[in-house]
C-alpha cells in the first residue's frame, strides 16, 4: 500500500514528477490542502503563502515541459524554518521583535533550493531565536507533536519536523545550534541532520550562536536528506566560515560507501537521566550494526560532563552580542511609549524578547564583562578544544559514534516549560557535536510502548557526511520505522 | 613646583577604498543619507561580515610605512555598546591583538623662522588596528536621523605612546601622520570630511616624575588647529586646577574649538564596559612574508625622507621644500619638471610652482591631478625664457593660459603674439644706434668706465620695440655697437 502524497518521499515525488504522473501544482496544492488540514491542531506554521507557492509550482512545470527541469527537487515542496531569510516573506524568528519583520534578501542556502526548483512553502515555527528544546518559547505559541497532540515535537526547530512529520512539507530545513535539528526530528520519527560547522552558508540564517550554528535538512528518509544536503552545501564567499571543500554526490555515495565500519560507543551517553526505553531501542541498532560485521568498541569523551555548562557560556555569550542589533531603531519592534533613547532601547527590547531570550542575553552579557572573562569565556573555550580533542582521539579508533539523540521522548507541553534546567538537560547527547563542529545525523531507531517515536544519534568526522549518510542508510534499509505515520 | 604635560594622540585615520570593510558596497562621502547601505550594512537578522583584503592591505602598508611590526595573524573582535549609529550595537575592531604593533612617526617641530628646519624627533607608536567606522547622527530640534553611508567604511586607530609635552608636538604628530597617508595613498586625510579624527590623551605631572597623572581624554578634536588649542587649552586648565589646589579627576572632556573651551562628557565611573571578545564571524586572516614583501614593495619614499633628498640632490631651499613636501602630486611635479628642465633649475621649478602653480590650483580649486598643467609645459617654458625668448612678464600670461588649456607654452606664445624680440636684427641694430645717438651724456659716461650707464640706452629701445625685445639681445647689441 502506498503512502498517501504528503507522505512520500523526494524520491519518490520526483520519480512521479519526472515521469509526467504528477505535476508539481498537484503536489503543491495536496501539500497546502494537507496544511491546511493539520495546521489548527499543529500550528507548525508561523505563516504560509499559498498563492506564491502555487506560482512557484507552475513555474517549476513550465520549466519541466520546456525541459529545463533543474533536478530531483524541481517542483518539491519544502519549508523553511522562521529564522532563514526569503525576500519578500517574513522573517521572525518566532520573536515578537520581529512580528513585522519582511526579508528584502534571502539567504544563500534559500537561493541554492531555489536554484535547485524547489518550492519553498511556509515560515515553519521554532522556539524564539531558536532558544529553546520545545518550541514552546514561540512567541507565536508553541507546536504540537504529530505523534501527539499533547506532547511538544522538541526544539528549537520544532516547525519543521512538526510539518514534515504531518505532511506539510516534503522535507524543510531548521537550524541547529545544540541539537535544535536532530532532536525534534528523533522526537518526530524523522531523519534530521546536522552538517559539519562550514559545510552550509549561514548568510540569511539568523544568528543565535554564530560558532555553533549551522543549517540542515529534515527528510523522511536518509536518502532525502542526501539530496536535500547536496542541494545546500558548499563554500559561500559571503560567509567567512564556510568551507572550500568539494561537495560529493551525497545520494550516488549512499550506494557506494558500504561498511563495516568500525563503531564507537561513547559510555558517557549512556548513564542516568536516559529512558529505558531509549536506551534499549538504541542498544538494538548497536546490535544490528554489530550483525552486519561492523567492529563495535566502547570509547570515552572524557569531558562530556563539561558540555552543557561550556555551550550555555559560549552560546549566550555568541548571542547576546549577536541579538543587540534588535534595538527597535531601524527594524523591528520598537516600543510606544519611549521619552528618550535609553527608553527606545530598554522598553523595545522588554517588550519584544521573551523570558528565555532575555535569560541568555544577561547571562551572555555577563559572562562578556570585565573581570569574568577570563573566568568563565576563556576558560570555556579551553574547554571547548578539550571537547573537540575527545572526539578527534576516538576517530583514531572508530568512524563513527552511535548514541540516542535525546535521553527522552517527546515530553508534554507545558512539563518542563518552568524549569529551564531540566529543558537543557534534553540537549546533553547533542549540545558536545555542536562544540566539537561535527556532522550528526538522528534517525528513527523505534517507537516506546505508547508510540513516541525514538531516535538514534551517528556522530561522523569533519566534512565526511557522505559516509555518515551511509551508515545510516545502512540501518533504515533494513529498518521500516519511516514507513510509519502519525494517525491525523 | 614645575609641571609638564604628557600627550597621547589616537588618532583615526578612513582608509580609501572603493568598497566597505565587511561588505562590497561603495564608501564614499556626500552621497545622499543612506544610500551606501546594503543589509550587511544595516546589520539586517541572518547577514554577515566579510574582509575586504584592500582594507587590510593598507594598513599592512601602512604600518610598514611607519616602522611597525606585522601581527602574522589578523584577528578580529566584537566592540560592544548601543548607540544608534552602531547598526550591529558592536563594533568589528581589533583589541588584544592589532595589526601593527610599535613603529613611530617622525615628526618636525617649527623652526627658529619661517625659513629654517626646524628639530626632527620620533614619536613611538602603541600599535596600529583596523576596524570599521560607524554612521552619523544628524540632530534636529525634537528628533534625531541617521545616515548609515559611513558606517563600515574602513578606518585605521593609531595609538601614540604618552610621548608628546607640548601641543605643538601633537601638532606636528597629526601633521606628519597626515602626510604619510597622503604619501601612501591611504588616506586623502581630509578632517572636513572626517577622514582623519584626533583624540587626545592628556595629563601632567611634576618634572622629574616617571608615574603618568591623572589622565584626561579630551575627543572632538576636528581640525588639525584644534589639537593644538585643544591640547594648549587643556593643559592650562589642568595647571590651574593644581594651582588651586584643586585634584584632577579622571574623565573625558568633550572640546569646543569655535568658544575654545571644553566640559566634562563622563567621568571613569561611567567608562563602558565595552565586553571585547573575538567575532566568531570572522575567520581569523595569516599574513605571510610574501605578502608583506609585495606591500613593502610599494611603500613610498617617506614624506621627511623625500624632502631631505631634494635639499641635497636639487639645492632647493627649505622653504621651497616645505610647500612641495606636504603634497605628494606637487613634490612628484616638481621632480617630474626638474628632470626635463635640468636640475640647475630646480630653484626656478620651485618658484614657479610655489607662486603661480599653487595660485592657479587655489583659483580654480581643482587638484593637481584634475588640472591640465604637465612638468613638460613647465619645464619648456621654462627653457623659453632661459633663452630670451619669453619676457618674465610675458611668461606669466604664458603660464595662465598653459594651465587653463593645457597647450604647449611655444604654441601659447605663437598664438598671443608673446615672442620676445624681433626676429629682424637689422630693426633691433637701427633702434639701438638711435638711442645711442640720442644719449650723448650716457655714452660718454659708458665710455668712463660706469658700466650701468648702458641701462639708459634701454628704455627707448624697449619702447620701441613696444616692449618684446629681447633684454639679453639687446644687451648683446648695445655692447657690440658700443665696442665700435
Amino acid at each position: 500500500m502506498t503512502a498517501p502524497l504528503h507522505f512520500q518521499s523526494i524520491a519518490e515525488l520526483s520519480t512521479k514528477i519526472a515521469a509526467g504522473q504528477l505535476s508539481a501544482v498537484e503536489l503543491t496544492q495536496s501539500i497546502i490542502a494537507r496544511t491546511k488540514a493539520i495546521e489548527p491542531r499543529v500550528h507548525a506554521f508561523n505563516s504560509f503563502d499559498e498563492a506564491d507557492a502555487l506560482s512557484q509550482a507552475a513555474a517549476s512545470d513550465a520549466r519541466r515541459s520546456a525541459g529545463q527541469s533543474a533536478g530531483l527537487l524541481d517542483g518539491i515542496p519544502v519549508g523553511l524554518k522562521d529564522v532563514i531569510a526569503v525576500a519578500g516573506q517574513p522573517l521572525t524568528a518566532s520573536s515578537k521583535m520581529l512580528a513585522n519583520f519582511v526579508s528584502p534578501y534571502d539567504a544563500t542556502v534559500t537561493q541554492k533550493l531555489q536554484r535547485a526548483g524547489a518550492v519553498l512553502h511556509g515560515r515553519l515555527n521554532c522556539d524564539e531565536f531558536a532558544m529553546g528544546s520545545s518550541t514552546e518559547n514561540s512567541a507565536f505559541g508553541p507546536t504540537s507533536n504529530p505523534w501527539d497532540l499533547t506532547r511538544t515535537p522538541g526544539g528549537s526547530s520544532g516547525g519543521s519536523a512538526a510539518a514534515l512529520a504531518a505532511g506539510a512539507a516534503v522535507a524543510t530545513l531548521g537550524s541547529d545550534t545544540g541539537g535544535s535539528i536532530r532532536q525534534p526530528a528523533a522526537l518526530c520519527g524523522l531523519v534530521g541532520l546536522k552538517p559539519t560547522y562550514g559545510l552550509i552558508s549561514r548568510y540569511g540564517l539568523i544568528a543565535y550562536a554564530s560558532s555553533l550554528d549551522q543549517i540542515g535538512p529534515f527528510a523522511r528518509t536518509v536518502e532525502d536528506a542526501a539530496i536535500m544536503l547536496g542541494a545546500i552545501a558548499g563554500h559561500d564567499p559571503r560567509d567567512s566560515t564556510s568551507f572550500k571543500t568539494a561537495i560529493p554526490d551525497y545520494r550516488a555515495e549512499l550506494k557506494t560507501r558500504r561498511g563495516p565500519w568500525k563503531l564507537g560507543i561513547p559510555k558517557e551517553y549512556f548513564g542516568a537521566g536516559l529512558d529505558p526505553e531509549v536506551g534499549a531501542a538504541v542498544e538494538k541498532a548497536i546490535a544490528f550494526y554489530r550483525s552486519q560485521g561492523c567492529e563495535i568498541r566502547e570509547v570515552s569523551l572524557p569531558h562530556t560532563q563539561y558540555c552543557l555548562d561550556t555551550y550555555y557560556i559560549i552560546a549566550t555569550a555568541e548571542a547576546s552580542s549577536n541579538l543587540a542589533r534588535y534595538d527597535g531603531i531601524r527594524y523591528g519592534h520598537r516600543t510606544s511609549s519611549a521619552k528618550n533613547l535609553l527608553d527606545v532601547y530598554q522598553k523595545s527590547r522588554a517588550e519584544g524578547f521573551g523570558d528565555e531570550v532575555k535569560r541568555r542575553i544577561i547571562l551572555g552579557t555577563y559572562v562578556l564583562s570585565s573581570g569574568y572573562y577570563d573566568a568563565y569565556y576563556l576558560r570555556a573555550q579551553k574547554v571547548r578544544t578539550l571537547i573537540r580533542q575527545d572526539f578527534l582521539n576516538a576517530y583514531r579508533e572508530v568512524d563513527a559514534l552511535i548514541t540516542p539523540t535525546s535521553p527522552i521522548p517527546a515530553f508534554k507541553i507545558g512539563e518542563k516549560s518552568a524549569d529551564p534546567l531540566a529543558m537543557y538537560l534534553c540537549d546533553i547527547y547533542t549540545i558536545g557535536v555542536n562544540l566539537a563542529g561535527l556532522p550528526a545525523l538522528s534517525l528513527p531507531c523505534g517507537f516506546t510502548q505508547s508510540g513516541l517515536p525514538i531516535g538514534l544519534q551517528l556522530i561522523g568526522q569533519p566534512f565526511r557526511e557522505a559516509d555518515l549518510l551511509a551508515t545510516a542508510h545502512a540501518y533504515e534499509q533494513v529498518h521500516g520505522w519511516n514507513t510509519q505515520f502519525p494517525s491525523l | 613646583m614645575n609641571y609638564e604635560a604628557v600627550i597621547g594622540l589616537e588618532v583615526h585615520v578612513q582608509i580609501k577604498t572603493h568598497s566597505k570593510v565587511f561588505t562590497r558596497v561603495g564608501a564614499g562621502f556626500g552621497h545622499e543619507p543612506n544610500t551606501l547601505t546594503d543589509p550587511v550594512v544595516l546589520a539586517l537578522p541572518g547577514t554577515l561580515p566579510v574582509m575586504n583584503k584592500a582594507a587590510l592591505d593598507a594598513i599592512i602598508k601602512a604600518g610598514l610605512m611607519l616602522g611597525c611590526d606585522i601581527a602574522p595573524v589578523c584577528k578580529w573582535d566584537r566592540k560592544q555598546y548601543f548607540y544608534p549609529d552602531s547598526p550591529k550595537n558592536y563594533q568589528i575592531s581589533q583589541y588584544d591583538q592589532p595589526i601593527c604593533l610599535g613603529g613611530s612617526v617622525e615628526i618636525e617641530l617649527p623652526g627658529a623662522a619661517r625659513n629654517v628646519m626646524g628639530e626632527h624627533k620620533k614619536i613611538a607608536l602603541t600599535r596600529i588596528h583596523l576596524e570599521e567606522d560607524v554612521g552619523k547622527l544628524n540632530h534636529h530640534a525634537t528628533d534625531s536621523l541617521v545616515d548609515y553611508n559611513r558606517a563600515g567604511t574602513p578606518l585605521m586607530e593609531i595609538v601614540s605612546e604618552p610621548v608628546m609635552h607640548t601641543a605643538e608636538e601633537a601638532f606636528a604628530y597629526l601633521t606628519s601622520i597626515r602626510n604619510t597617508m597622503i604619501y601612501g595613498g591611504i588616506s586623502d586625510c581630509d578632517m572636513e570630511k572626517g577622514q582623519l579624527r584626533c583624540d587626545a590623551n592628556i595629563s601632567i605631572r611634576p618634572v622629574g616624575e616617571t608615574k603618568l597623572g591623572t589622565k584626561v581624554e579630551l575627543k572632538n578634536l576636528n581640525s588639525i588647529s584644534y589639537v593644538r588649542d585643544g591640547i594648549a587649552h587643556e593643559i592650562k586648565r589642568q595647571l590651574a586646577v593644581v594651582a588651586a589646589g584643586g585634584k584632577l579627576i579622571q574623565e573625558t572632556r568633550d572640546y569646543d574649538g569655535v568658544a575654545g573651551t571644553s566640559q566634562s562628557l563622563r567621568s571613569k565611573e561611567m567608562a563602558h564596559d565595552y565586553r571585547y571578545f573575538p567575532d566568531p564571524d570572522l575567520m581569523p586572516v595569516h599574513v605571510d612574508e610574501a605578502w608583506k614583501a609585495e606591500l613593502r614593495r610599494a611603500c613610498p619614499e617617506l614624506h621627511f625622507d623625500k624632502q631631505r633628498r631634494l635639499i641635497a640632490e636639487y639645492q632647493v631651499p627649505y622653504t621651497i621644500t616645505s610647500v612641495l613636501i606636504p603634497d605628494r602630486e606637487l613634490s612628484d611635479f616638481f621632480e617630474a619638471t626638474a628632470q626635463l628642465a635640468g636640475k640647475g633649475r630646480a630653484q626656478a621649478i620651485g618658484n614657479w610652482i610655489a607662486n603661480d602653480l599653487l595660485r592657479e590650483l587655489g583659483a580654480a580649486k581643482v587638484p593637481l591631478s584634475a588640472s591640465k598643467i604637465s612638468p613638460a609645459n613647465l619645464a619648456a617654458l621654462i627653457q623659453l625664457l632661459d633663452a630670451g625668448a619669453l619676457l618674465n612678464a610675458a611668461a606669466k600670461e604664458v603660464f595662465t593660459t598653459m594651465f587653463a588649456t593645457g597647450d604647449a607654452p611655444a604654441a601659447i606664445v605663437a598664438r598671443l603674439g608673446l615672442a620676445a624680440a624681433p626676429t629682424d636684427t637689422g630693426e633691433l641694430e637701427a633702434w639701438c644706434r638711435e638711442s645711442i645717438a640720442a644719449n650723448a651724456k650716457a655714452l660718454a659716461e659708458f665710455k668712463s668706465g660706469k658700466e650701468s650707464a648702458i641701462n639708459a640706452f634701454k628704455g627707448s629701445i624697449m619702447k620701441a620695440a613696444k616692449g618684446k625685445a629681447n633684454p639679453k639681445l639687446v644687451d648683446e647689441t648695445l655692447r657690440r655697437i658700443l665696442a665700435e
